[in-house]
């Protein structure tokens, strides 16, 4: 327990200080602390499910807390939420179903799936679907009367299923730990190969001689443009240099070293581009539900842009990124302000920044925020590692990956 | 360029032969080709480096010969009938202006600046130049880099030596692009070989070169003064008319200030201004009063088309400042600057923000300025312009020039920050002189612009840590592009504010074609 503790208490401190960049590293590394925070949890003999999730939920409330805007934090922690319900619950129905628990065993491939081939009894589909979503046409065109459900409901069903199945009570908790672990495990490597699987669908989606214009730097995009390449595709990249943090000055680095054509242009050059540009791709820091993207800054700008010469503005994103939560006053809510010493020499311009001008505060003021909220209205196309999908469907994309009860990451007051 | 062999020069010989038969045909002077000619002959013999010079503008004014006689014998029908109408109209128009009317026929040659001229003085008499008359003023098509020949042609004429830039983007090959930093040792050894430079003009060619002036007005003040300075300096020589010779001695100062950097659309105003001038000048003046009379034109100009033009744009502008506005602009402006410093000195409660971009970040230095001054600033920079712009309730921007469609070409940005404002609802305004309005029309941002040094762009000044691009400027495949400006579409702006009021986009043709062709002084 006690290296646990410091491991996430050294994480903790790692996400406060913004050690950690780039989503993708963040979503990996939360993903494996879980995992390491699961395997040393002590599993009671009953409602195993309900104590994992709240020691899980207790890391993630933590994690959160210390860079609430790096939101895949917050949706591996659900994500993991959602395997445990999901693990809980195919050993509970496979417990109800009569069905053999091997056969549960090889269902957890499909854990994250829509449907679970292997159950095959309606009913007991059809109330594991009414347990971990809201209701869907398919429930209730299925004619499930929703109460079924009910008992199922977490924290009290977790707790009779429990003491009902005293039977196989023994093997069911060294099988639920494993099955979940087994879970994270390929949740894991799910974001070590999401690039792969995006960039295998870029040549459906840039033919020859295409123009794309980019902004900052983004390893999806990076190899999304370079699999194109491989592919023997050839095309131009406008890449636009992203201040304050130059990041298009590597991807541009990385894309000439690859023998792509590439021009560097400044962010101002934007608009005078796109009238040229076939297609803007770009990377994004999260997508909300309602397919709005938290993207590094100067996106919304390049969206608007794209929007007034009718380009499409394709936006890629690893499944970690999807986010379940709708944004409110995103610009603000969900961003951050950097140091001003990326806009300005401090020595400069120190004297105006001090709160000595009689009104008690500076006259000087520098805004550096590292997001921009793209609205779902000017991204044309997702392209995840399931594919591309309209920003209207994001919400539906979620509910596969989510489970409603976790929305808010918050631990139970103790009972 | 003067120390090389015979046979380039004979090639110059002749192309300055054919300019001037050029311009005494289009002015209807068939008659005097043959002294012209003669006259021309002999300047290029006298001093070499003039010709070097004249012959550099060439490639603007020379067009397909076919096309130019065809086109001469129409000007000189159209001039014929002018003549008529003026006679029939003449009471009205002597009475108006009774030195210009007066002038000679041999004093016209510079063909389109005469016929405007004389249009404008008929304009005043109450008459409508004739349609045909106004597609004559339509500037001649600009030098296209991408053709080779004319290329070719041009280096070798040129007083300075650029080397082009290796990696040029394709989509702008039609646009100059020469590596930086290259002409000035080359310039500073030419000094003395360029002769017939006057210093004035020397010295605004490097200061443009350095970029040490910058901005539509302060390049276009500094030109005129020098200008002034060459005039005030000037002899006539033996058997030369002063209005000929001083306009081809400006076009040889106007060629070199283009080595150093393309003319703004305000300087080629400008310029037309003066050339208007000069040709407008009677042969009986004595020199020294022509001389003066220039000299006071140019004052003239700059006061009323620059100086008291942005203190009327700033008295308009101000009265769109209300007690807690928050003010965006973007890059420095001068007359934005002016707008905001009168705006707190009236005691107006309002804050700024100044949008800022690279390279050249010159918002740094109005946000200086502005903070010295005592006004609350906000800073960031073009990227940040969507986080910043819903507290934002007016946009004020300058603009290098106003096109007759309602484009507004300005700093590259521009664009973007007025889309954004657009996009959240805020007003754009957009602050700009009169004289920089023009008539030619534009929609993107690709066909006319001007390219920068491509090596700021690799280097980030003042961040020491980004370097990716430190030996990579000379790859085959990347190419670094700095675009200078760009053009803002009119469906973005609000309101132009001018020194003839305050205007919507749509109004900028109705400015240039009543008040701006001619630059009438007020």
């Amino acid at each position: 327990m006690p290296d646990v503790h410091s491991l996430v208490n050294e994480f903790t401190i790692k996400l406060k200080k913004r050690k950690i960049e780039g989503s993708k590293t963040t979503a990996k590394q939360t993903a494996e602390l879980l995992r390491s925070v699961i395997s040393q949890q002590r599993i009671p003999h009953t409602n195993q499910a309900a104590a994992l999730i709240d020691a899980v939920k207790a890391v993630g409330e933590q994690l959160i807390a210390a860079n609430p805007v790096e939101l895949a934090v917050g949706n591996i922690v659900r994500r993991v939420l959602h395997i445990i319900r999901e693990e809980d619950l195919s050993l509970a129905t496979a417990a109800i179903g009569g069905l053999s628990l091997s056969a549960a065993s090889d269902d957890e491939d499909d854990a994250e799936q829509d449907d679970h081939p292997v159950l095959s009894a309606a009913a007991v589909a059809a109330a594991a679907r009414s347990t971990l979503r809201p209701p869907s046409l398919q429930t209730l065109l299925e004619d499930v009367p929703y109460s079924a459900a009910v008992p199922h409901n977490s924290s009290s069903g977790g707790d009779s299923e429990g003491k009902s199945k005293s039977a196989d009570k023994s093997s069911r908790s060294r099988k639920l730990k494993h099955n979940v672990i087994e879970a994270v495990n390929e949740l894991i490597s799910d974001i070590a190969t999401c690039h792969e699987q995006i960039a295998e669908q870029a040549v459906e989606h840039i033919h020859q001689n295409e123009v794309i214009l980019t902004l900052g730097s983004s390893r999806t995009v990076m190899e999304f443009l370079c699999a194109a390449k491989e592919k023997k595709r050839s095309f131009r990249v406008f890449v636009a240099e992203g201040a304050p943090r130059y990041q298009g000055h590597v991807l541009a680095k990385e894309l000439v070293a690859r023998g792509l054509q590439t021009t560097v242009i400044t962010d101002s050059a934007v608009f005078a581009m796109i009238s040229r540009v076939n297609m803007v791709i770009v990377g994004a820091h999260a997508v909300m539900a309602n397919g709005g993207v938290i993207a590094p800054v100067g996106l919304n700008m390049v969206a608007l842009a794209a929007q007034r010469h009718s380009v499409p503005f394709v936006v890629l994103a690893g499944i970690h990124k999807l986010c379940p939560l709708y944004p409110h006053n995103p610009e603000v809510l969900l961003n951050e302000l950097k140091s001003p010493s990326e806009l300005l020499d401090f020595g400069e311009f120190s004297d105006c920044m001090d709160f000595g001008s009689g009104s008690g505060s500076p006259l000087l003021h520098v805004v550096n925020p590292a997001f921009d909220y793209v609205p779902p209205k000017l991204v044309s196309l997702f392209i995840t590692d399931t594919g591309g999908h309209n920003p209207s469907y994001m919400y539906r994309l979620i509910t596969d990956y989510y489970s409603a009860d976790d929305m808010v990451v918050q631990r139970r007051p103790a009972f | 360029m003067e120390c090389s062999p015979r046979t380039p020069r004979i090639g110059f010989d002749e192309a300055i032969l054919g300019n001037t038969l050029h311009h005494f045909r289009a002015a209807g002077f068939n008659l005097t080709v043959a002294s012209g000619a003669k006259k021309a002959r002999g300047i290029s013999g006298k001093a070499a480096g003039t010709v070097v010079e004249v012959a550099n503008d060439l490639p603007a004014t020379s067009k397909p010969l076919k096309e130019k006689m065809s086109k001469s014998e129409r000007r000189a029908l159209q001039e014929s009938q002018r003549a008529a109408k003026a006679a029939a109209k003449g009471g009205a128009s002597v009475h108006e202006q009774p030195g210009k009317t007066l002038k000679q026929p041999s004093q016209k040659k510079d063909g389109p600046q005469v016929t405007s001229s004389v249009a404008a003085s008929e304009k005043k008499g109450g008459d409508r130049p004739p349609e045909k008359d106004r597609k004559k003023d339509v500037p001649p098509p600009r030098m296209q880099f991408d053709d080779k020949n004319r290329v070719e042609k041009a280096k070798r004429r040129a007083v300075v030596k650029q080397t082009e830039a290796r990696n040029r983007v394709e989509l702008f090959r039609h646009l100059p692009q020469y590596e930086h930093g290259t002409q000035l040792p080359d310039l500073e050894s030419k000094f003395f070989l360029l002769d017939p430079m006057h210093p004035a003009v020397y010295k605004v060619g490097i200061q443009y070169l350095a970029g040490d002036v910058h901005g539509g007005n302060a390049r276009c003040i500094a030109m005129l003064q020098a200008f002034r300075e060459a005039i005030k300096d000037y002899t006539t020589p033996q058997e030369k008319t002063l209005s000929r010779d001083l306009t081809a001695k400006i076009n040889s100062f106007v060629s070199f200030l283009i080595a150093c950097r393309p003319l703004s659309i305000s300087m080629g105003n400008a310029l037309r201004f003066l050339k208007a001038r000069i040709a407008k000048l009677s042969a009986t003046l004595a020199e020294s009063e022509a001389k003066a009379s220039l000299c006071s034109d140019i004052d003239r100009f700059i006061n009323e088309k620059i100086v008291v033009a942005d203190k009327v744009i700033v008295g308009n502008a101000v009265t769109k400042i209300r007690d807690g506005d928050v003010l965006l602009t973007y890059g420095s402006s001068s007359v934005v600057e002016m707008i905001l410093l009168h705006a707190h000195e009236l005691g107006k409660e309002f804050r700024v923000v100044v949008v800022d971009s690279r390279p050249k970040l010159e918002g740094q230095a109005l946000l200086r300025r502005l903070v010295g001054k005592g006004l609350r600033c906000t800073y960031t920079h073009v990227n940040a312009v969507s986080y910043i712009m819903p507290e934002v309730t007016r946009v004020f921007l300058g603009a290098a020039s106003v096109l007759s469609n309602g484009t507004v070409f300005s700093r590259v940005g521009t664009a973007c920050v007025a889309m954004v404002a657009h996009a959240f609802h805020v007003p754009v305004l957009i602050c700009c002189e009169a004289y920089k309005f023009h008539e030619r029309v534009q929609l993107d941002s690709i066909c006319s612009n001007e390219l920068g040094d491509p090596d700021v762009i690799a280097k980030v000044s003042g961040r020491m840590d980004v370097n990716y691009l430190d030996n990579w400027a000379n790859k085959e495949n990347l190419q670094l592009l700095n675009l200078l400006y760009d053009a803002t579409p009119s469906d973005y702006i609000s309101m132009i504010i001018t020194d003839y009021g305050m205007v919507p986009p749509t109004s900028v043709p109705v400015i240039v074609r009543e008040y701006g062709r001619e630059h009438l002084l007020i």
